[in-house]
């Protein structure tokens, strides 16, 4: 079942359009940093983007963290949304069910397929925009890459953290993922699933600005999505890390047991 | 009915049947028997509950009260092991919209616990789509097809694997009369090859064209189940048309039950008789016959029974 998802995940025209939109942003910012040269100043702006004037190898890091905060999340809300929704819009649940494919496994296979999209997106922006920082900005100093905290990182050291940030990243999309699923089996229209997991997200990054939403701050599921950042600072500074991951990882099991729950005792009578 | 037909194994069988909807009855109390080798028509309007009961079969729709249970099982208990052996179409067909009828049945044979070789799989869908009349070298998306051949590909998805039972909600929606036609003959086809046909409607004329026994829906209750032949058997009255009928009626007496224009409804066991008598009698007649009741009815006045 799950093999047959990824198929029809990568059979979908959609999917590319959305990975191709995912790579478009980072593009045009690398073409635009590159013509005036003008970064933002350090500390401001998404993450790294001051350092890759310098240095082009921390160009997929900074192109992540264009598109973490919105695009990303907004790909997996969509992807999520439609899984369980848009077979019911199409009419292709039913036939699928009465095949029969058991609900916990389609379920799970849906969550999967979304996992390997993410994999596919973040890869495929991080491959694309490597070139790019090799070909449009800075070299890395001979010396090798210079840490946020600057100290200078070997090859090595940098990807294997690069390779701890992406995977980080996955596991943010992950908990974004489960609630779309969740949505996607409450209600028949993909695009109320979708939107539905994006007004959450941005509600939560409402609260976080929100001084008096302070104490609700550790449980929301955008705060530490960029905590990866802090994998590039000698020493790593774990805190946000851990504290995202395991965020996210209750995100992820709260949300699939109440997709579970709902989806495996459902009529299905669209 | 087919020599299969006498094996008298059960395909569906519901007790108490029941589904709810907050304070509607959808289904109320269904008692369901098909047995093999039958082609069943079940007949109710639109919003009687055929569409529930057949989801409740194929455990879409979860029953509130009741129990089904399909080629022996319990279902939905057993619907991992009951379902690969039923081929289904439930209301309009479904298929991925960017993809060839092929794809699609190509996505649905791979999924299932049952999976066979793969060059079974090729042959068998090209076999399948041919069957239904589709073209098996289209490669233009579903959605480029007309309603009648999405219903066709629905079709050919429910016969893909030869189950032993199908279950058939509407068929012949959105066919044209040649469509309606084919289909006919392929379900008729299948089932002398063996196969047990559950199929709703609320088309008579096609139940009445094609099915062995016919169960009528009504609000979510079960009016009627029984062999069509039995249903449509003589009445034990004859037909007459006649331009005496006042005479006729004078004549026959209480022996008429009812007079509608030209035409009377008379009790005779045998016409031949009635008819050398009145002719005899000097009457003319125009027409006559034994009487049998439509389908039509039939169904009508186990609604209005209600």
């Amino acid at each position: 079942m799950i093999t047959v998802e990824l198929i029809k995940m990568l059979r979908r025209p959609r999917t590319w359009l959305i990975i191709g939109m995912l790579i478009a942003l980072p593009t045009l910012v690398a073409v635009l940093l590159a013509i005036t040269d003008l970064g933002p100043r350090p500390g401001t702006g998404p993450p790294f983007l001051s350092a890759v004037l310098s240095d082009g190898t921390l160009f997929p890091l900074a192109a992540l963290g264009v598109v973490l905060p919105l695009l990303l999340p907004i790909a997996v809300a969509v992807l999520g949304g439609d899984a369980i929704a848009g077979e019911s819009q199409m009419g292709t649940l039913r036939y699928l069910l009465v095949r029969p494919v058991g609900r916990t496994q389609l379920l799970l296979a849906k969550l999967v397929t979304v996992v390997a999209f993410v994999l596919l997106a973040v890869l495929a922006v991080a491959a694309v925009s490597y070139v790019e920082g090799r070909l449009l900005l800075g070299r890395a100093p001979a010396t090798g890459t210079v840490s946020l905290s600057g100290s200078t990182l070997t090859q090595q050291e940098l990807t294997w953290r690069t390779a701890l940030a992406l995977g980080y990243m996955i596991i943010c999309m992950l908990g974004v993922a489960a609630v779309a699923l969740f949505f996607s089996t409450l209600t028949r229209s993909s695009i109320g699933a979708a939107l539905g997991t994006v007004g959450m997200l941005i509600a939560s990054t409402v609260l976080l600005g929100l001084d008096a939403a302070n104490a609700l701050h550790p449980f929301l599921p955008t705060r530490h999505w960029l905590a990866f950042v802090d994998l590039f600072r000698d020493p790593i500074l774990w805190r946000d890390v851990t504290r995202g991951l395991i965020v996210q990882l209750g995100y992820l099991t709260v949300f699939t047991l109440a997709a579970w729950a709902n989806f495996s005792t459902k009529d299905i009578d669209d | 009915m087919t020599g299969q037909a006498m094996t008298n194994g059960q395909a569906i069988r519901t007790q108490g049947l029941t589904k709810r909807y907050g304070e509607l009855w959808a289904v109320n109390a269904v008692d369901l028997e098909v047995r093999t080798g039958e082609v069943y028509g079940f007949l109710g309007a639109n919003g009687s509950g055929k569409t529930t009961t057949l989801r409740m079969l194929l455990g879409l729709v979860l029953p509130t009260a009741g129990e089904a249970e399909v080629l022996g099982m319990p279902m939905p208990a057993a619907r991992q092991k009951v379902l690969p052996r039923v081929g289904s179409l439930v209301e309009s067909p479904g298929a991925y919209p960017h993809l060839s009828g092929a794809a699609n049945l190509a996505i649905l044979d791979a999924t299932g616990s049952d999976r066979s070789p793969r060059q079974l799989r090729r042959t068998r869908i090209s076999t399948t789509l041919e069957q239904v009349g589709l073209n098996a070298a289209d490669r233009r998306p579903v959605r480029a097809y007309s309603q009648g051949m999405r219903q066709r590909l629905g079709l050919a998805a429910a016969l893909m694997r030869r189950p032993p039972l199908l279950i058939l909600d509407e068929p012949s929606n959105g066919l044209d009369p040649q469509g309606i036609q084919e289909m006919r003959r392929l379900l008729q086809q299948l089932n002398h090859e063996g196969t047990t046909i559950f199929l709703s409607s609320h088309l008579l004329a096609e139940i009445e064209q094609m099915c062995t026994h016919v169960g009528v829906l009504h609000s979510g209750r079960l009016m009627l189940q029984e062999r069509l032949d039995t249903l449509l058997r003589p009445t034990g009255m004859a037909a007459v048309r006649t331009p005496d009928t006042q005479r006729c009626v004078a004549l026959l007496g209480g022996s008429v039950v009812r007079v509608d224009g030209d035409r009377l409804l008379v009790r005779a066991a045998e016409p031949a008789r009635l008819n050398s008598y009145l002719v005899g009698q000097g009457l003319r007649v125009d027409e006559i016959g034994p009487y049998r009741r439509t389908l039509e009815q039939v169904v009508l006045d186990a609604e209005t029974r209600a």
